[in-house]
């Protein structure tokens, strides 16, 4: 079993080292798509096989494996304790991993099939897939990893692949520095990640999860109460970075400049879910520290709402969902600060599954609209792309929140936990959902109903410095050009054709995500609506919320008809936003946009994303340039002048005084030792007559002479 | 039989005659066989306390000296026919090409 789960692992790293030198070997022209397919569709199939099998026959019993000792240390001071300091190279599988490994591998593989429909007019098709190939692989380290480090590893490579990916289009401008932001932004995290695992090995001598988790739970609050509030804090740093929250979210919008396929995977269903993930796997550190808690909750709630009021403005369809990509994350996090950690995984996947549906149901768009984004500029496409219009109109039901499907009951149970712990989180988490429902219904009524633009606003181009979203310091307009120019990059069909609906590939998996956001939601069926309590998914999950300090982890538990008005509460909140949709842009033509005269400076606000970006620009940015500005005066006058002046002292000074020194010293020196010699042998050489017979004497007589003295000097 | 002492005085006589033969003689030659002269006292010492110790240890030594000797001798012969063929003497004074 342990090395049928490192296939698992090794596989997609297989795919990505064969298409990868195959890539570099033959940059320009790999024609051969075909073995390229095989390579990468195979290796993630078969991986994504032995997963499920893993999963079946390991059936949530939690087991680990060592492969090796990875960083044998050795012996040092670690607190007052002396441990050893030894990582070892191992994988684990439990409830959470064997969730999120079934996560990554299936939809992971999904959407390789569907990117071979969606890049195949693309030139770096097998560049492509080396790196969707050698993501996977980075994930399932992050996911299987049995200790903070080897999830490091992972942490870091999916980072490292994110980064390649963004910047798929590396000729282009503003795909490169999409790439750069995004990089930079999570070294900030990554940092934060790092400085918590050294504090957890400081504190418990070990970075084994099983270890810490045991140790911190007999230790309890009592023992390790400030310091499991530092290491949350630390460690949510780093999932801030990665799972793009309030402050660091701001990489993940310009995220977008990447291929579609890649915006689905790892910037909607699985990479930015791992701070999500590393909450909940650290969930008995969290649980022991209150104020962390806290601070997760208000993060989440903060970006929840804020990232679902920016995306009620935005116009490129992409950008609205990487929006609510942010405010879902938020939601999940939420749900991880009010310690419904159970519900925050499970909406980790039935966001992955509507996200992921979402997504690539905008790439089918932007692929049948020969590469065009902006919203205003399509439209009707109903009659055009029907897979791609229903399996949309699903997964927008189902992260509206509307009724029964996946998303529903996802989001009502980290609402209904949100309300018992507090309830002003409830507020902004209910006002968040109706946000998300209303502009995901504006997105669906301006892509899919009315008719259809592509023809008539040829001209909205030029017009388009009018409009305020545009108007922005002049590298941000690069971004929000850019996107469009990505896929227009990509689309092979000239303007004004008509829209055309996907091939199979793409349409296929398209209805696979739309049916998993319907039903997939079944597993954590309520107790309010007739299922178990807790309900299945809560049970599942239950092995990984150990008891601390010997109390057990109790579900949150609420009347039936508290969770019933709560629900309905939603609903009608998620109701009222789709109905505010249908109402402003289904008989309208939404060229310019409706809300503009409607909202004014609050319009203006959002479309401009609350000027975060310029914000950073203006203070972090521009602070590290005033610095480095500093640092390089400090340097050139300071420094250099230290080093010239010394220069001049030694050259002048030094240099001239050395001259006499080693003249009149060092050579006074050496002549000296030789005439001293010289005189000294001048004198002994007498003895050396040459003479053999004098010497026998002398030795003769040295001899008496000893013979003398041992006679009578005895002891 | 002698005792102990009689061969001890036997061999500090003979140590003493070739030591100041060895010092005194101008011939290369005679050095060489005072100096046989001295071994063999040592020997004459070494046999005299391995008779009275009742230790075969002293004769064994007195073979390796004897087996020394012979090779000291040919090889110091060997020197000296070198040295008459190079100077044409074997007087010892006139070859002190080491002195200083």
């Amino acid at each position: 079993m342990a090395s049928l789960l490192l296939a698992v692992v090794l596989l997609p790293l297989l795919g990505a080292t064969i298409n990868g030198l195959r890539a570099f070997l033959n940059p320009h022209a790999p024609k051969n798509k075909g073995i390229t397919n095989a390579v990468a569709l195979g290796s993630t199939a078969l991986s994504a096989l032995i997963a499920i099998y893993i999963v079946v026959s390991s059936a949530g019993h939690p087991w680990q494996h060592t492969y090796f000792e990875w960083i044998p240390a050795g012996i040092g001071h670690v607190g007052s304790l002396m441990s050893s300091f030894s990582v070892d190279f191992a994988f684990r599988i439990d409830a959470l991993s064997s969730t999120m490994l079934l996560i990554v591998t299936c939809i992971g593989f999904l959407i390789h099939v569907y990117a071979t429909g969606y890049m195949s007019h693309e030139t770096g098709y097998t560049r492509f897939f080396t790196y969707l190939n050698l993501f996977m692989f980075m994930m399932l380290l992050l996911v299987l990893g049995a200790n903070y480090l080897v999830m490091f590893v992972g942490w870091e490579g999916v980072g490292l692949c994110s980064y390649l990916l963004i910047g798929f289009y590396y000729d282009k401008h503003f795909a490169a520095d999409a790439g750069k932001k995004a990089f930079i932004t999570n070294r900030i995290g990554d940092f934060g990640f790092i400085l918590g695992v050294f504090l957890i090995f400081n504190t418990f001598g070990t970075s084994d999860y099983e270890k810490v988790f045991a140790l911190a739970a007999t230790g309890g609050a009592a023992q390790y109460g400030w310091i499991a509030t530092a290491i949350c804090l630390l460690l949510f740093v780093g999932a801030c970075g990665k799972s793009a929250q309030v402050p660091l979210y701001v990489w993940l919008p310009d995220a977008m400049a990447g291929p579609t396929p890649v915006s689905a995977l790892i910037h909607a269903a699985t990479m930015v879910t791992a701070g999500v993930y590393m909450v909940v796997r650290s969930n008995v550190l969290f649980r022991m520290s209150e104020e962390a808690s806290l601070v997760v909750a208000i993060v989440g709630a903060v970006t929840a709402i804020f990232a679902a009021s920016i995306g009620i403005a935005q116009n490129d369809i992409k950008k609205v969902l990487a929006y609510s990509t942010v405010s879902q994350l938020g939601f999940m996090f939420m749900a991880a600060g009010v310690g419904a950690y159970t519900a925050a995984i499970f909406h980790v996947m039935t966001h992955a599954f509507f996200k992921a549906c979402l997504f690539l149901g905008a790439g089918s768009v932007i692929h049948g609209c020969g590469g065009e984004q902006d919203m205003r500029k399509i439209g009707g496409l109903h009659k055009y792309m029907p897979s791609t219009h229903w399996t949309m109109a699903i997964a927008t039901y189902a992260i509206a929140g509307l009724p029964f499907a996946a998303g529903f009951i996802s989001k009502d149970e980290i609402l209904a936990n949100a309300f018992g712990y507090a309830v002003p989180i409830w507020i902004v988490g209910a006002i968040a959902a109706g946000f998300t429902a209303f502009y995901m219904a504006r997105l669906y009524f301006m892509t899919f109903r009315g008719s259809y633009r592509g023809h008539a606003v040829e001209g909205i181009e030029e017009s388009e410095p009018k409009h305020a979203g545009h108007d922005l310091i002049p590298d941000q307009r690069h971004l929000d050009h850019g996107d469009a120019h990505s896929d227009k990059a990509h689309g092979h069909h000239a303007h004004g054709h008509d829209p055309h609906e996907s091939p199979l590939s793409m349409t296929g998996v398209l209805w696979v995500l739309a049916i998993l956001s319907i039903v997939g939601g079944v597993v954590g069926w309520p107790a309010a609506l007739g299922g178990p309590h807790p309900t299945t998914f809560q049970h599942w999950l239950e092995p990984i919320l150990l008891p601390i300090g010997g109390q057990a982890f109790h579900f949150h538990e609420a009347s039936h008809a508290l969770e019933w008005t709560l629900m309905a509460v939603s609903v009608g909140i998620a109701l009222f936003g789709v109905f505010l949709a249908y109402r402003l842009y289904v008989k309208r033509k939404p060229v310019p946009d409706v809300l503009e005269p409607r909202l004014g400076l609050v319009h203006k606000l959002l479309a401009n994303k609350y000027w975060v970006d310029e914000l950073y620009g203006k203070t972090a940015i521009a602070g590290t340039l005033a610095l480095s500005r500093l640092l390089w005066w400090f340097d050139a006058w300071i420094v250099d002048g230290l080093v010239n002046g010394v220069r001049h002292l030694t050259v002048i000074a030094l240099g001239y005084g050395s001259n006499l020194f080693d003249k009149y010293v060092v050579d006074g020196a050496v002549n000296g030792v030789a005439w001293g010699a010289k005189g000294g042998s001048m004198m002994f050489r007498r003895a050396q007559s040459g003479l053999v017979q004098n010497y026998a004497l002398i030795m003769g007589g040295g001899i008496v002479l000893i013979a003398l003295v041992y006679l009578f000097m005895k002891p | 039989m002698p005792s102990t002492a009689q061969y001890l005085m036997l061999s500090g006589t003979l140590f003493a005659v070739g030591l100041i033969g060895v010092i005194v003689r101008r011939n290369m030659i005679t050095v060489l066989m005072c100096i046989e002269l001295m071994l063999n006292a040592v020997n004459i010492n070494l046999i005299a306390f391995s008779h009275r110790l009742a230790d075969l240890q002293g004769q064994v030594f007195t073979i390796f000296v004897i087996t020394i000797a012979a090779g000291e001798a040919a090889v110091g012969l060997a020197i000296i026919i070198q040295l008459y063929r190079l100077r044409s003497t074997v007087n010892i004074d006139e070859v002190r090409t080491l002195n200083g």
